[in-house]
């Protein structure tokens, strides 16, 4: 029997420990600045990549080996990858002066760099000392494209929602109105005239932006010239230190943890993804969390036990096994179009037909979420509850309280920590699920956080990012799905360990409540 | 300490008695042996049933508690002696399967009547159970616990009532300099005497203790008795107790259950040195129980 109960932990242990190696491997591995390999074919083609990957098959009839070739440069070949047999392989070169170039756009770009230009003309400096002006330019041409420009695109927004709302306040004929289109009209002038004025801005910023450009040049001689401004990281890669090495996987992952994602979600980074999913898993906890405990205080302390108490309790405990994308198309059908369609309709109905909070948003894919945990939590507070000595109850009664005051004061402290054991199985259960969300409010890719400082600074009705979808939508929706792989075994990693940091978190101020007020009786 | 629990049997003087805290309190000493028939009346209990379901568990008990003074209720297990005791503040009706008939008075007032309010009747006793039962709060918070459910706010109140209180349970000066901490923190002998701080804080007019010492070590208990002792005059207490020999070291007058009824009630010396009863005596003696 020792055998086989240790024999069954050993198993459990080993695949849980197995499937986390291999992401703790596979995803910190991936930001590792990798060779460049030049491989010289029998017929004379030369290709340059990555070595991604390589693979046993069959050729005519006879075993034979390839090797996956992440040769990049989509812009000029119309792929990503190729694959190299073993026989047709002639020479393997290590050549020194190849260049890993990671750009805005196109994806990553593997080749020669021939020279700097400015003005179209050859120059002498070097590109290290034009990337970091030119990136420079890049991202204050972004936050103005984003921040200034978008001001002035919110600020007509904004006065056509007032006319609209004037008008559906008073009508179309009403002196009100009459007098609004008059005041918005001369205001959208004046805003017009600034956006025209940004817009030459950003126009002449461009052209200047223009000037510097790299000549790229790929194995077979096919050059490209590129925009300096776009390069986002360009390394020698066959001539790098181990320091510099260091540098790059730094780097790399510094811009995967802060950035904004590229290239369908395939490069760049998951900040939106991180801050989605944390934001999305504290407002379900502060959802499910005093809804849970209510209803298992209700259940515990003032139903009356009987049959029809207990089939409450199988109900609650079966709604822990409803598939989730049930409780997905709950939240859709109800929260979304009916209370959000509802909300539309009283609040903001000069925004209609564009819903604002009668679409998918972070609120209902929360509100989703914490229905789908409830029985969780539901059954670990009821846990909670029934373990409180009687002893304690007897006391306070004795002492005059009430039964409200009993476990206000009492009960529900000395509850707490275990109310908080299931909220971390709530948050690990919730931050973990994908289904629900994909049809309550998650997006590819979502333009704006939650979070900014417009007034009023929190906008629950957003869509948002969340990494568990972008795990999905990079492994499995990218054009790119071969590019995305590593990607998705860091995002996995990324998730899995916000989870837990998340659980930590939790564990920790359990574990001090549990400190304050159940104490060591010794 | 030892001296204390090697004594055999309380004598009249009290003098062994640590720090006194009160000067009225220790001379409690009656020259001649104590009679039920010349103390004044805390606590009257007239014809007392209870059931729990069917079975009978008080039968017809009739009797009445000293003010002031401290009354053992001792007896075999199952006699009765705690669900009298938890009748006194109707903690039973927390039971579903209670029923009783019959009354109780304390100070003249109902405690069964239909129009009584058991919240405010429970803030007129204090209670102190056989397990150890802090709660999870401050020491300082445990002790105002009746007041502060009464909405007492005022700090002055609160500090005195704290510091008088913990005096009284002999317990100030260990915890004075760490009232902020929690209670689950403390020895089960210094949780015990918190819990009768507790209980005494909302000056009880009557005390009930439930085997208060059960649970404790000798030097705990030994603590938690000359407590006892010296709560005489300040409270009317009632102990159950199955310890004997604390029945006798601590109390007044006793009473002697079996199977739910009264068997004897007299002064403590008297039902320790020359019961009335043949049972009594057997038990007291230790031939059965």
């Amino acid at each position: 029997m020792v055998w086989l109960t240790g024999g069954g932990l050993v198993l459990a242990t080993l695949m849980i420990a197995g499937l986390l190696l291999l992401v703790v491997f596979n995803g910190t591995l991936t930001f590792w600045p990798k060779k460049l390999t030049q491989i010289t074919t029998h017929a004379g083609m030369k290709y340059l990549g990555e070595v991604s990957r390589s693979e046993a098959y069959q050729h005519d009839g006879k075993p034979a080996h390839r090797q996956l070739l992440r040769t990049a440069n989509f812009d000029l070949f119309g792929d990503h990858f190729k694959w190299i047999s073993r026989h047709d392989v002639a020479r393997i070169d290590y050549p020194a002066e190849a260049w890993t170039v990671e750009r805005q756009e196109w994806g990553l770009f593997v080749g020669f760099l021939k020279e700097v230009r400015i003005d179209g003309q050859p120059v002498s400096q070097t590109f290290a000392e034009l990337h970091g002006p030119a990136r420079q330019r890049f991202h204050q041409l972004k936050s103005m494209e984003k921040n200034e420009i978008g001001e002035v695109n919110r600020a007509i927004e904004e006065l056509r929602l007032d006319l609209r709302r004037i008008e559906l306040k008073r009508g179309k004929e009403s002196p009100e109105y009459i007098r609004a289109v008059a005041e918005t009209t001369k205001r959208e002038t004046e805003l017009q005239a600034e956006y025209a004025k940004l817009g030459a801005e950003v126009t002449r910023l461009r052209a200047e932006d223009a000037r510097y450009t790299v000549v790229l040049a790929e194995v077979n001689g096919q050059t490209k010239e590129q925009k300096i401004s776009e390069i986002v990281r360009a390394y020698p890669a066959n001539h790098l230190n181990l320091l510099q090495q260091i540098g790059v996987y730094a780097s790399r992952w510094w811009e995967f943890l802060t950035d904004e994602p590229r290239e369908a979600n395939t490069e760049g980074g998951v900040l939106p993804a991180i801050f989605g999913t944390v934001m999305m898993t504290l407002i379900m906890s502060l959802a499910v969390a005093p809804f849970g405990v209510v209803a298992a205080l209700y259940l515990r302390e003032y139903a009356k036990q009987g049959p029809l108490l207990s089939a409450v309790r199988i109900a609650v405990n079966n709604l822990a096994g409803v598939p989730s994308i049930v409780f997905g198309v709950f939240g859709l059908g109800f929260f979304c179009y009916v209370v959000g369609g509802g909300i539309d309709q009283m609040f903001f109905p000069e925004k209609l037909p564009t819903p604002t909070y009668g679409t998918g948003g972070i609120i209902w894919a929360s509100l989703t979420l914490a229905l789908l945990t409830v029985p969780v939590v539901i059954v670990a507070t009821e846990e909670a509850l029934a373990a409180v000595p009687g002893s304690m109850r007897e006391g306070s009664y004795a002492c005059g309280a009430s039964k409200w005051q009993t476990i206000r004061r009492i009960v529900l402290p000395r509850a707490m920590p275990g109310v908080m054991t299931g909220l971390i199985l709530a948050m690990a259960r919730g931050a973990g699920e994908v289904a629900p969300l994909m049809i309550t409010g998650v997006v590819k890719l979502a333009p704006e956080l939650p979070v900014d400082g417009h007034a009023p600074f929190l906008h629950l009705s957003r869509s948002f990012m969340h990494l568990g979808f972008h795990i999905y939508d990079v492994g499995f929706q990218s054009p790119n799905s071969e590019a995305g792989k590593p990607m998705v075994y860091t995002t996995t990693l990324l998730l899995i360990g916000l989870i837990a940091l998340l659980n930590l978190s939790a564990i920790y101020i359990r574990n001090r409540l549990k400190k304050r007020y159940v104490g060591a009786q010794f | 300490m030892t001296a204390l629990l090697e004594r055999p049997m309380k004598t009249a003087t009290p003098t062994h008695a640590a720090p006194p805290l009160d000067a009225q309190t220790t001379e409690t000493a009656p020259p001649v042996p104590p009679s039920l028939a010349d103390e004044e009346m805390v606590l009257e209990v007239r014809d007392f049933c209870l059931w729990y379901g069917a079975k009978q568990a008080l039968f017809d008990l009739s009797l009445k508690f000293p003010k002031g003074k401290v009354t053992a209720l001792i007896g075999p297990s199952g006699c009765g002696k705690s669900t009298l005791i938890r009748s006194i503040n109707r903690l039973n009706d927390l039971i579903d399967s209670v029923r009783y008939s019959g009354d109780m008075l304390l100070n003249g007032a109902s405690i069964f009547g239909k129009t009584v309010d058991v919240i405010e009747l429970r803030k007129r006793t204090g209670m102190v159970f056989q397990k150890t039962n802090p709660f999870p709060m401050s020491i300082y918070e445990n002790v105002i616990y009746s007041l502060r459910i009464d909405g007492e706010n005022r700090k002055s109140i609160l500090d005195e009532t704290v510091e008088r209180s913990l005096q009284r349970a002999a317990l100030w000066d260990e915890v004075k300099d760490r009232l902020n901490e929690s209670a689950l923190q403390m020895s089960g002998g210094q949780q015990q005497r918190l819990c009768i701080a507790r209980a005494i804080a909302a000056e009880p007019e009557v005390l009930l203790m439930d085997e208060p010492c059960s649970a404790l070590d000798p030097i705990a208990t030994g603590k938690v008795e000359e407590l006892i002792y010296q709560l005489r005059g300040l409270y009317s207490v009632i102990i159950v107790t199955h310890n004997m020999q604390q029945a006798a070291r601590v109390s007044d007058y006793t009473a002697f259950f079996y199977l739910g009824q009264l068997i004897e009630y007299d002064a403590t010396d008297k039902i320790f040195t020359n019961p009335g009863k043949k049972q009594t005596e057997d038990y007291v003696t230790g031939r059965f129980g």
